[in-house]
């Protein structure tokens, strides 16, 4: 729709910058927060304007956590997070992509039975598993490791969907072109279907990291010792008590380190992000 | 370079037969086409030559080896698909370089062949493009190069021009042609184009419902088409066919619509049957009413500049067989009525019934 009617520009531009202040506003306070003392902090009303503790209360929680609350340094949390940050999607997007590859190339017994076996468990969120889950995880001994961290989030009927949509719309003319060339399956994976799903595979990552990076319910139950604490979990582990007994400078700090790796993944990767949810590259 | 014979080759999906015993030899070097319309089982028929599709029953052979059982990478072919299905994130040069890599060739070889048949396809310049870079006769050209350079025995070709406009279409095919001269390769070219099958097969095979209803020649085919369909099929307008029963001792036809045509030799063996009366619109000519052999109500006229189509009904009421006349000039025929006649030896004598031709000795 191209208009050109000032009135309706005027108004469109006030609802867009209202929505922009609406939603940067807590964050904006979050970053003040964070460069404040606690005694400025908890002054009425509490500044808006950045204060000069900004170093003092970043390299504290980098290394030593708070005073009151949890000790874990968030240094080693921003790693545990990384971890579980890269290697569920990384996980994720390679067992999906060869399961759709089997589901989409190859015919098998029971492949339809398989296809919808792997679909059901769409609607079975970690939350809903989470009880035999953990009961599982902690018979086989990986309570605080990463392998138990990560390894029941890799598992994904959304990306394996998502792949088996995307090979179905690889014409068959390339797979029996390549099979004339000579090309046997794996060779046709390598060769054509994985350089084919690389914008497939960013969008995916780009999804996969962020929700990697925020999950909270997860490793709260799997994590008890404070080197095994990831970002999330070690800001709610600050919170301790009543409003005043907490370090809250010491908190948004910790809110605001939390939050750059998940933006600047999608900043980086949003050229790719957008052509993976957009359009098919066939 | 090889022959590839098809013995009594059946498929079937399920209990569904969609190829019913087809048999043809295709010698060494030939161009053939396999032509018939669309959903007849071409391209069923081509890819059970690539071994894209399993063989029901019957025997495929190539260069003598019955091949039933070889996947298609052994089978020494090369085939051009009808969405050309280049490899869309690999350049022009790495689409026809792939199956030579697979093989194994040595580097310098493939390069040498690359170029060759970029320059006999006037790519040269492409190479380094991706497909989505070139317009549909270039991505064309490339499928074709990708199948020239594996030098294979064969080549098969499913109707790859269809997806081209009207003049590239007719470049290309002077182009396959020109190639076909100089790599004398056996190739097995479908469609379902008839123009596209006159002007290019050295043989072709009419296919009907999984049937080959007719091989041979072009202009064999033509002449003496072997079924009404087949005189339906090729040909454009179709070949007119006029229902009517042979009499006087199988010496006169006497069409429903009330003309009566002498035939060039009688058939007494045929004497009262229902025969069919098949003569090409480009074989009518006009002439006075008292020589008449046909005169049918003037339906519409398309003048197309150096003929004339006259499209009509026979018989009073317009309910007899349609009849397409293409006559030279411009004519004038629009008083409704027009007196064509044609020569007995244009004539041609269906089985009403079965639909197969009838030979006038
Ligand atoms: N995989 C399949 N399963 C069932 N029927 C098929 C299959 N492929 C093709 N057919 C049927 O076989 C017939 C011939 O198809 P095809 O060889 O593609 O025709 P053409 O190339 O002459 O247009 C069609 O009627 C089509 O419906
Ligand atoms: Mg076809």
């Amino acid at each position: 729709m191209v208009e050109h009617r000032p009135l309706l520009k005027f108004v469109s531009h006030a609802v867009l910058i209202l929505g922009a202040i609406i939603v940067a506003f807590p964050l904006y306070v979050t970053f003040v927060a964070s460069t404040l003392s606690l005694e400025e902090i908890l002054t009425v009303p509490m500044p808006l304007l950045p204060g000069n503790r900004f170093f003092e209360n970043y390299a504290q929680v980098l290394t030593a956590g708070t005073t009151t609350g949890s000790h874990a340094a968030v240094g080693s949390m921003l790693f545990n997070s990384m971890v579980m940050a890269l290697v569920v999607p990384l996980g994720k997007i390679s067992i999906s992509i060869i399961s759709a590859f089997a589901i989409v190339y190859f015919r098998f017994p029971m492949r339809n039975f398989f296809f919808w076996m792997i679909f059901v468990t769409l609607m079975l969120p970690v939350e809903v598993r989470i009880i035999p889950t953990f009961k599982v995880i902690a018979d086989l001994g990986l309570l605080n490791t990463y392998a138990g961290l990560t390894l029941p989030l890799i598992a994904s009927a959304t990306a394996t969907f998502l792949f088996r949509q995307f090979f179905m719309t690889i014409p068959d003319e390339l797979a029996e072109a390549a099979r004339m060339d000579g090309a046997g399956p794996m060779r046709f994976f390598f060769d054509v279907v994985l350089p084919l799903s690389k914008t497939t595979m960013a969008a995916l990552f780009v999804i996969q990291f962020i929700y990697g990076w925020n999950q909270y319910l997860w490793p709260l139950l799997v994590t008890s010792e404070e080197s095994m604490y990831t970002t999330v979990i070690g800001i709610k582990r600050m919170i301790v008590g009543s409003d005043a007994a907490n370090e809250w400078n010491l908190v948004m700090a910790t809110a605001v380190l939390a939050m750059l790796p998940p933006a600047l993944v999608v900043v980086l990767m949003q050229r790719w992000f957008v052509k993976g949810l957009v359009d098919t590259e066939k | 370079m090889a022959k590839v014979e098809l013995r009594n080759v059946y498929k079937s999906y399920g209990t569904t037969e969609i190829i019913h015993g087809v048999s043809m030899d295709i010698a060494d070097g030939e161009f053939v086409v396999m032509v018939g319309p669309s959903g007849c089982g071409k391209s069923t028929l081509l890819r059970m030559i690539a071994g894209l599709e399993e063989i029901s029953g019957g025997d495929i052979a190539i260069d003598g080896r019955v091949v039933n059982n070889l996947e298609p990478k052994d089978r020494d072919i090369a085939m051009v698909f009808q969405q050309y299905a280049l490899y869309p994130h690999m350049s022009v040069h790495d689409n026809m370089a792939y199956g030579l890599k697979i093989r194994g060739l040595p580097k310098a070889e493939i390069e040498t062949r690359v170029q060759r048949a970029a320059e006999i396809l006037e790519l040269s310049k492409l190479l380094g493009r991706r497909p989505r870079e070139l317009s549909g006769g270039q991505r064309q050209r490339v499928a074709m190069g990708r199948a020239i350079v594996r030098e294979p025995k064969v080549f098969l070709f499913d109707e790859p021009l269809s997806n081209l406009d009207a003049k590239l279409r007719v470049q290309m095919r002077a182009e396959l042609q020109a190639l076909h001269k100089r790599l004398g390769t056996t190739t097995v070219f479908v469609t379902h184009d008839q123009v596209e099958a006159m002007t290019l097969a050295q043989r072709m095979m009419v296919m009907n419902a999984g049937h080959a209803e007719q091989i041979g020649a072009p202009l064999e085919v033509y002449g003496r088409p072997a079924s009404t369909f087949v005189a339906g099929f090729i040909g454009s307008p179709p070949m007119n066919l006029i229902p009517g029963t042979l009499a006087e001792g199988g010496a006169v036809l006497l069409a429903d619509a009330g003309a009566r045509v002498g035939l060039p030799a009688a058939l007494p063996k045929f004497d009262g049957r229902k025969l069919l009366l098949g003569v090409r619109p480009e074989h009518l000519e006009p002439c006075d009413e008292a020589a008449a052999l046909l005169v049918p109500d003037v339906d519409f006229i398309e003048l197309l500049g150096s003929d004339v189509l006259v499209y009509g009904h026979l018989g009073a009421d317009r309910k007899g067989a349609r009849v397409a006349a293409r006559l030279h000039g411009s004519m004038a025929a629009s008083d409704g009525h027009l007196a064509l006649r044609f020569t007995p030896k244009h004539m041609h004598l269906f089985d009403a019934e079965t639909g197969k031709r009838i030979e006038i000795e």
